[in-house]
């Protein structure tokens, strides 16, 4: 069981567009609103209005900056959560089976009537992923919507995952990352997707798109539509301008 | 290998109810999931014309709001001295009585000692009608220390303004800029078309001190020094116009540039030249002779001059292309370089001229000129409090409507497009009425729009009318209020006392006032004979916020899932440009304790009073409740605050009552829209179709277009007034001042308190998108991402006070001191500190622990701002308002900074005392 | 790492308790009363470390399940190392208590499967490439020296212990060096962390979350690292070179006594370390390590 499948049929796994991304964290609580109530037992919170509150979440955003050496800095948020690695290491170190990968899609999850809360699959991922629910003593991660992707009681267009459906800047794509021709794919092609840490070796599915090219050169080209007028005083200003009409 | 059984099909829920969320003033539409009763999922509505099945942070965790343990849960009388907390739980019949008996001698003898005012909800056409109807002029909402300015400048130029009134094409723009924008009320739409446009490869660019959230996102950042933006958009102005680069068929068709204005000195200089009927003409190209400016086939002359008076147009590109506000001139001030400041221009003038778009679609407009196509500037703009939050504020925003009108980018394809019921000129807007007479209504709505110096609400001897001192010399167009000024002046007996404030929904004891210690200390201090000089105070909210401490008697509220609300085309609907939209809220699960919707209860007061149009001839209330109300009553006839399924059920925009209505939009989802068709969905303003649409559905009864004001001639009467013109005369102080703000062309001055030089340093707050206001922090789940704030410091800052991480700073202002956490960030203006809002909390407040961090290491910057400027050299102390319309300048804060030693137990400065707690601490959820 | 009192133990102690085992069967020639209790606490040794990691669990009545995986997991490998371990000493323990005459030879497997439990155990640390610092044979190699010096002490093998000793300083200082740059060796920065690094200098703006969380309980502890250097002084000090001496100038029972003493207290300062100084590269994203 904790042996990986070898080859999935699919790669299923989100494309984050950091180019977009506002950090806003809807994905973060919406994640946090379907997993409560959903697959496995519910994310709790310790001490909620306490002084040290803490709970489970299963997807963080967090927010960088980024200093170019010749441009403007930058501030790039970052939502991270389960990658559904190819060669997860998470799911070869678990002693009971719980943790385990999909055959038939690639979703990583965790079995939690199998899981003994042993906390070592989170200590093997190398993006902080799992998280142990301190109520349940179970180890949590993201599911990939796994009981919304094919979940036949609900419409066909809210078949995704519930971060991607809530996302408002549409940051977050869905799909099959092992097909060529599906939207995700093509969409990693175009914008050069990349892995997070690839010297971990894991082979995330998950891509992220970087942040597009930012802030103009400072070029004086763009300045030549605003020369073909000049004009002396302001009646020959008024005479050029209006003579256009 | 066997992998265990997963069930991929469980089913969701037993129910769904479709309700509109209410975590923030965005009114999106959600998918409450109910199991056995209870909320187990809030998602959302895909078919909603706001959010489109997206929801923001807030949103997806709205049911710990409802499950918040600082929800209060029945009505409270204050037994002990006010802000000790000793509060006892009555009946509502009792709180009811209590009111009323507090209400109805005001009533009969002077309404205006009733001050009404209310903060964040969507109800304002229901409180204004009813302080009308109680006869108040004390009334408003939360605009005047919000966003007026941008209102205001927006409706005096445009008939509409941004807020959540106006959006851009998201389908069509190419470049859309964004001046002083965090977040916003329409922040699912902005987010959702940011998204768009990126998707689409169209350029964003941020103008905005700080660079995050859409400005991080931006394709291009520019890091403009706080208050300097209508510098700036001038410059930007001055390039277009040096090059020609401006829709001289649009301003000459839709805009007041053909207008000649007056050049005889004396009481008409400046104002339009008029004639016989009193009507201001253009010169028309194809006789060189006057005509009327709405005849057919006109063609305005920009460049006229009749009997030696000019086109607004000359007066315009006179004044910028002045060379004070060349690229040059401006670049240091404004903290961006003269090069870039071109660039800018340059790609707003190719893409509006360049890359023109049209769309195949003929139109007619209000000359009854026919259009072959559709010809759009697909430059788009959006602005907020950056802009308006500043004493400049209001012109800044007048600038950028300027900006915009010179592309010819408002209103056509591919630029910035108006929400029904905009646009709406002016004129169509009412006049402030403000003249209470015991024991009747007021004869008109209560806020308006101020023409002249003669609409000013004073009393005969030139005093304000309201307690706030809006619509006075002080700021004539006050057309929100000023919310801000509400208890200082009642707490100064300034221009008078009142008796009772009756608060809704604003957390005036904390995050809402400038000046948090000292309004605390207004709202308890006491008169020689031991009565409060605010003598009663009366407060409806829905949870333990810091203000219900400070209250005499507390109204509680329900959530917003349990009661009905009306998000109506009356007041801020759900529209988008391309139709006009209203929703509702419905009690999609049960109360569980002793709150009333407040609405209802304000509607059971009125009754009670006897205050017209609540009561039956027999004296019984009219409605039952808030829900009887949204399906009966009229504001004029056949025009409800609801605006689908009327009469038969069939009927849109007008019609008699419909008893089904509210169970229809219940089926459709919780709203209804009524589509713009298509002949008539851009040039609204000058679009007979839309034009006669607007008309069938109800916004207007007849057909009103007009021309955008690039001239003010309302301001130019107040800039009369004050030179000396009329019987209207503003007092000797003020004169210069108006003199300068009502100028009617938009014009750049330094925000006020811009000149100590002791505080060399801009601070601003910032939205954060997961939080809204105080309220946000009682969420179980919003308060482990954001339940503290630090101070973000610019690396030039940084690095000269030799700040490290982990460090504090004692922040300096004029009005106080505060000692927090500092961070570095390096994309921020050089001379700009911020921090996220409303994240310091009072201890004791919103159900959290004494040692919330909240209230510990979270701070507030209003303990540094004041809701007065420092006196001046004539002792006047001057409010902290924009001139014009007394928009609360938030904005224009100045400070110093120190490295200093944590304080004791890494708490930040001033550490208030804990508010009494008036619920119990919330444990396990 | 979180240097979890119950993980600490467990290793400490279970590996010095199989590796007094090991002796016992292949060494020693205990009979009677003696063999019993000298079998018996070499099993309570182990055991009670076992039982620790037990209550290390979440869900410890479902602790059974860990022996399923032992085809891919090192954890389930050394579960199933620890039982069949003390099932293979058993018979001997017994043979010796009641003298029943079992050849010695059959300890030799038991010692085998108790070695191969210590090598397991610090296998699950020497996978994890997450932990750049543990990810390396000097891991189990350590595991193992720790288990012998500790039987040998136990055992009373005067000069096995000092070499055993010794072979614990030489790993002990090539796991230092190689683990202390072993971070940067991995190459993971905020940079490929984030895939932002060919962009210009990344750093930490805002936490995702400004509350606690497991994965900052867990993984990114940093709380005494600065005691570092006092801390391998304590290892080294009091848990080698202090028993050495020990072993060599006191004679008897009572210099091994005292040499155990100061074992278990460097082992604990070197088993705590080892936690703590271990830096995951989720840290990275909290700009923390
Ligand atoms: N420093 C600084 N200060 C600012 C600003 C800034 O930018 N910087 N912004 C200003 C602006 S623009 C605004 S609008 C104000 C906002 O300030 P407020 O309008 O005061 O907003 P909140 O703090 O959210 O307070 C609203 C109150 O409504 C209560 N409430 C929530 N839901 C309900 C409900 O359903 N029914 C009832 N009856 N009550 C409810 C909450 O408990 C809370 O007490 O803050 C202003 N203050
Ligand atoms: N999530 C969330 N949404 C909200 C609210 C909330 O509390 N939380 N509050 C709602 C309310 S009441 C309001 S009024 C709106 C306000 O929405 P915004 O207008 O977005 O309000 P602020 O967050 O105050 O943002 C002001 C922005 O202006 C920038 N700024 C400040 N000074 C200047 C300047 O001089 N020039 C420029 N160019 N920029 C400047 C600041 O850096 C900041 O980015 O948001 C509404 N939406
Ligand atoms: S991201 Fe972490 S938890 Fe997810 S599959 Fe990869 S290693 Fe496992
Ligand atoms: S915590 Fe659960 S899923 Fe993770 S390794 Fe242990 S048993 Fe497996
Ligand atoms: S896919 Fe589902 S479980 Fe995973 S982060 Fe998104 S919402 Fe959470
Ligand atoms: S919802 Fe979308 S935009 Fe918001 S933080 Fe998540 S990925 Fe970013
Ligand atoms: S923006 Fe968020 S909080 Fe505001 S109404 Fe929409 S979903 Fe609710
Ligand atoms: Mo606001």
């Amino acid at each position: 069981m904790t042996c990986l499948p070898g080859k999935t049929d699919k790669a299923l796994g989100l494309v984050i567009d950091l180019d977009t991304c506002v950090g806003c964290q809807a994905c973060v609580t919406a994640c946090k609103g379907w997993n409560d109530q959903g697959y496995g037992a519910p994310l709790s919170d310790q001490n909620p209005y306490g002084a040290e509150p803490s709970g489970t979440f299963l997807n963080r955003v967090h927010s960088y900056q980024v200093q170019p050496d010749a441009a403007a800095p930058m501030i790039v948020n970052f939502p991270r959560s389960c990658l559904h690695c190819a060669d997860a290491p998470c799911v070869t170190v678990c002693p009971t089976g719980a943790s385990y990968k999909r055959a038939e899609d690639g979703i990583v999850l965790v079995n939690e009537d199998a899981c003994i809360g042993c906390g070592l699959c989170a200590w093997a991922c190398p993006y902080g992923a799992r998280e142990m629910d301190a109520d349940a003593g179970v180890m949590k991660k993201c599911t990939l919507c796994v009981d919304r992707i094919y979940n036949d009681t609900l419409p066909e267009v809210d078949r995704e995952p519930a971060c991607v459906r809530t996302c408002p800047t549409g940051a977050r794509h869905f799909g099959d990352l092992a097909d060529p021709t599906s939207a995700v794919s093509q969409l990693v092609a175009a914008r050069a997707g990349y892995d997070l840490m690839p010297e971990q070796a894991t082979r995330p599915t998950n891509k992220y798109l970087p942040p597009r090219q930012k802030d103009r050169p400072d070029q004086a080209s763009l300045l030549a539509p605003l020369l073909d007028i000049k004009a002396t005083g302001f009646a020959g200003w008024l005479d050029r301008v209006l003579g256009k009409i | 290998m066997n992998q265990p059984f997963v069930n991929t099909s469980p089913q969701v829920s037993d129910e769904i109810r479709q309700t509109t969320c209410y975590m923030c003033a965005c009114r999106c539409g959600i998918n409450v999931h109910l199991k056995s009763g209870r909320v187990s999922y809030i998602e959302g509505n895909r078919d909603h014309p706001i959010n489109k099945g997206v929801l923001c942070a807030k949103g997806a965790s709205g049911i710990m709001q409802v499950t918040a343990p600082s929800r209060l849960r029945a009505p409270l009388r204050r037994v002990g001295p006010r802000g000790s907390g000793a509060f006892e739980e009555i009946s509502w019949e009792e709180a009811l009585q209590t009111a009323v008996d507090w209400m109805r001698p005001l009533r009969d003898t002077a309404p205006e000692k009733l001050a009404f005012f209310t903060g964040r909800d969507q109800s304002q056409a229901l409180t204004g009608w009813w302080a009308q109807a109680f006869g108040t002029p004390n009334y408003a909402a939360h605009g005047g220390f919000c966003s007026v300015n941008m209102a205001a400048a927006g409706i005096y130029t445009l008939g509409g303004a941004f807020w959540e009134f106006g959006a851009p094409d998201w389908e069509r723009s190419k470049l859309f800029v964004l001046f002083g924008v965090a977040e916003d009320h329409d922040s699912n739409p902005i987010k959702i078309g940011i998204g768009k446009m990126k998707a689409r490869g169209a350029r964003v660019i941020g103008v905005n001190p700080i660079r995050t959230g859409y400005n991080a996102v931006a394709d291009d950042w520019i890091g403009i020094t706080p208050g300097t933006d209508g510098l700036l958009i001038l410059s930007l102005i001055h390039c277009l116009l040096e090059s020609g680069k401006v829709d001289l068929d649009y301003l000459a068709r839709f805009t007041n540039a053909a207008y000649l204005v007056n050049s005889t000195d004396g009481p008409n200089k400046g104002l339009f030249v008029r004639n016989a009927e009193a009507q201001p003409f253009v010169i028309d190209r194809r006789t060189g002779a006057p005509a009327p400016w709405e005849a057919k086939g006109v063609q305005p002359d920009l460049g006229a001059v009749w009997q030696g008076h000019r086109t607004v147009f000359q007066h315009m590109a006179e004044r910028y292309l002045a060379s004070e506000y060349a690229p040059e001139a401006v670049a240091e001030r404004c903290g961006v370089t003269a090069l870039r400041i071109r660039q800018l221009a340059a790609e707003l003038a190719s893409v509006a001229f360049d890359q023109a778009v049209e769309i195949a679609q003929p139109w007619v407009d209000f000359r009854g000129d026919e259009h072959a196509t559709m010809i759009g500037r697909p430059v788009s703009f959006h602005a907020m409090r950056g802009i308006s939050a500043h004493s400049n504020g209001f012109q800044t925003a007048r600038a950028l409507h300027l900006l915009q009108i010179l592309l010819g980018a408002v209103e056509t394809p591919g630029s910035w497009r108006m929400k029904p019921p905009y646009p709406k000129p002016v004129e169509a807007h009412p006049t402030p009425h403000f003249v209470s007479v015991p024991g009747k209504p007021l004869s008109g709505p209560i806020l308006g729009y101020v023409r002249g110096p003669e609409q000013l609400a004073l009393r005969p001897d030139g005093s304000p009318a309201r307690i706030d001192k809006a619509y006075s010399w002080e700021n004539p167009f006050s057309a929100h209020g000023l919310m801000h000024m509400v208890i200082p002046n009642a707490a100064a007996g300034e221009p008078y006392r009142i008796d009772t404030l009756f608060l809704y929904m604003a957390n005036m004891a904390w995050n809402s006032s400038m000046n948090t210690a000292q309004v605390m200390q207004m709202l308890t201090a006491q008169e020689s004979d031991g009565s409060y000089t605010i003598p009663r105070i009366i407060y409806s909210d829905a949870y333990a916020s810091e203000m219900v401490a400070y209250a005499d008697l507390i109204l509680p509220d329900t959530t917003y899932l349990e009661r009905h609300d009306c998000i109506s085309m009356l007041d801020r609907p759900v529209s988008e440009p391309d139709a006009a939209g209203d929703a509702i809220r419905w009690p999609v699960v049960e109360l569980d304790r002793d709150v009333r919707g407040f609405q209802s209860v304000l509607l059971d007061l009125g009754a009670r009073l006897g205050l017209p149009g609540m009561v039956n001839s027999d004296g019984t209330a009219l409605y039952k409740d808030y829900a009887e109300y949204m399906v009966n009553h009229l504001r004029r006839p056949g025009v409800g605050p609801l605006m689908g399924f009327r009469g038969t059920g069939a009927e849109e925009g007008r019609g008699a009552a419909n008893p089904a209505q509210i169970a229809r939009y219940i089926e459709n989802g919780g709203f209804y829209q009524a589509h713009v068709p298509e002949a008539a969905s851009f040039f609204k303003p000058w679009n007979m179709a839309y034009q006669e649409w607007a008309v069938e559905i109800g916004l207007f009864d007849t057909p009103q277009p007009y021309l955008f004001n690039i001239w003010s001639e309302p301001m130019r009467r107040f800039q009369l007034a004050a030179e000396g013109h009329g019987p209207h005369q503003p007092p000797d102080h003020l004169r210069d001042r108006l003199r300068q703000a009502m100028d009617p062309l938009p014009l750049w001055y330094a925000p006020f308190g811009d000149a100590d030089e002791r505080f060399p340093i801009h601070a601003l707050t910032q939205r954060p998108m997961d939080m809204y206001h105080s309220w946000g922090s009682q969420n179980a789940w919003l308060r482990q991402i954001r339940g503290h704030n630090p101070l973000f410091v610019p690396t030039k800052l940084w690095k000269e006070h030799g700040f490290h991480e982990g460090d504090w700073a004692r922040v300096t202002s004029a009005n106080g001191q505060i000692t927090v956490p500092v961070v570095h960030m390096a994309a921020l203006n050089p001379h700009t500190v911020w921090t996220w809002n409303a994240i310091g909390k009072r201890k004791g407040a919103w159900a959290l622990n004494d040692g919330a961090p909240e209230a510990t290491r979270g701070f507030l910057l209003n303990h540094l701002i004041s809701e007065l400027l420092p006196p001046k050299g004539d002792g006047m102390r001057y409010s902290n308002s924009d001139p014009v319309t007394g928009q609360a300048a938030w904005f224009d804060l100045r400070v110093r900074i120190e490295r200093v030693p944590a304080p004791d137990g890494g708490a930040s400065l001033p550490a208030f005392g804990a508010v009494p707690r008036v619920v119990p601490e919330g444990g396990a959820k | 790492m979180n240097p979890a009192p119950s993980v600490i133990v467990f290793t400490v102690l279970s590996g010095m308790g199989f590796g007094y085992l090991a002796l016992l069967a292949t060494f020693h020639d205990y009979s009677g009363a003696a063999a019993f209790w000298h079998w018996a606490f070499g099993y309570v040794l182990a055991t009670i470390g076992l039982m620790a990691s037990v209550f290390h669990l979440g869900n410890p009545q479902r602790a059974w399940r860990a022996f399923t995986q032992w085809r891919s997991s090192w954890l389930s490998r050394e579960a199933w190392g620890a039982v069949l371990t003390l099932l293979a000493f058993a018979p001997l323990a017994l043979s010796d208590w009641l003298g029943l005459g079992l050849p010695r030879g059959f300890g030799w497997l038991g010692a085998a499967l108790a070695l191969a439990t210590v090598l397991a155990t610090g296998m699950i640390y020497a996978q994890i490439r997450a932990v750049p610092r543990w990810h390396h044979w000097s891991v189990p190699l350590l595991f193992l020296a720790y288990a012998v010096a500790g039987g040998c002490l136990l055992a009373g093998f005067r000069v096995s212990a000092i070499l055993a000793l010794v072979a614990v300083a030489i790993t002990l200082w090539l796991h230092w060096r190689i683990g202390d740059g072993a971070f940067a060796r991995a190459g993971s920065t905020l940079g490929s962390a984030t895939g932002l690094g060919a962009r210009g200098a990344v750093s930490v703006f805002e936490p995702a979350h400004t509350a606690g969380s497991y994965l900052l309980r867990e993984m990114i502890y940093v709380v005494g690292r600065r005691h570092v250097p006092k801390l391998r002084m304590l290892a080294l000090g009091a848990g080698v070179a202090a028993p050495v001496l020990a072993l060599l100038l006191v004679p008897g029972t009572a210099g091994f006594g005292l040499a155990i003493l100061l074992y278990l207290v460097g082992a604990l300062a070197q088993r705590w370390l080892f936690f703590a100084q271990a830096e995951h590269v989720v840290g990275l994203y909290y700009g923390k390590r």
